[in-house]
């Protein structure tokens, strides 16, 4: 798959989200995944623009396909310059949530994809990496 | 808005027809409240085929909507949940407990039916 194929978009309102998940859907029928798996790639993604705009306001999702081990996937970025979290692992813990009540959107994002890493600093930002390995059969 | 809200006798039927934004849904679960009451209806249908993703905000919009449609009097239920936006729901771990669904508008017609005629048979 080419290096050309990395796309990167915007987050700043509700209808980035929309475009956001419908391209991370297309890379990942483009590569072979089931409508399933497709999906799950999709909502993941909405997720975590959703967790942009409700803590950083705008931030930037970037999908690309990714070739390891002879096996296909697609890795999703999710980086934003906003406030940073302080407690991530707090964060990461099921039912976690804060005033804007946004208590699924990361642990529910990693229970959707194969991979997920998530690197924050408070005043600096955020930035989540998750990946999704196409499945074989 | 790419929802259209049809009345039809005792019911609403509301179907959304492609992707919405946050807003969108916001302005749904006011105008589906808003409609139960100005018709009076007993029963809303939410037909959310067209919906390629509902992710946490879409799965809590929906229960939303079932529980302040009951409030106001009417029973709901959701139709048309696609195979794979169902296996999405799990695997974000919600299960929209408390929402009635049934597979399409046919199916979700039935449903109604029989809930309001039991319900007129209590009063009874």
């Amino acid at each position: 798959m080419a290096e050309n194929d990395e796309r990167r978009i915007a987050i700043g309102s509700d209808t980035d989200l929309i475009l956001a998940r419908q391209e991370g859907r297309e890379l990942a029928a483009k590569l072979g995944f089931s409508r399933t798996d497709a999906t799950l790639v999709a909502t993941a993604i909405s997720e975590l623009a959703r967790n942009i705009l409700a803590y950083a306001r705008q931030g930037e999702i970037w999908l690309r396909p990714v070739h390891e081990n002879s096996r296909d996937g697609v890795v999703v970025v999710a980086h934003d310059a906003g406030p940073g979290i302080p407690d991530v692992e707090a964060a990461m813990e099921e039912g976690f949530t804060t005033a804007r009540g946004l208590g699924m959107g990361l642990p529910g994002a990693r229970r959707l994809m194969d991979e997920f890493q998530i690197l924050s600093e408070v005043g600096t930002g955020t930035t989540v990496t998750m990946k999704k390995w196409r499945r074989h059969g | 808005m790419p929802v259209s809200i049809l009345k039809q006798g005792e019911y609403l039927i509301a179907s959304i027809q492609s992707a919405l934004t946050d807003s969108e849904v916001l302005q749904l679960q006011d105008d589906l409240v808003e409609r139960v009451g100005r018709f009076r209806s007993r029963g809303v249908i939410l037909d959310v085929s067209g919906l390629d993703v509902i992710d946490s905000f879409g799965s809590k919009a929906l229960h939303t909507i079932a529980v302040t449609t009951k409030l106001r009097g009417a029973e709901s239920v959701i139709v048309g949940i696609r195979p794979e936006v169902a296996f999405a729901i799990v695997q974000l771990g919600l299960g929209l407990e408390g929402v009635h669904t049934a597979l399409d508008l046919e199916e979700g017609l039935a449903f109604l039916n029989r809930r309001i005629e039991e319900a007129d048979g209590r009063e009874r």
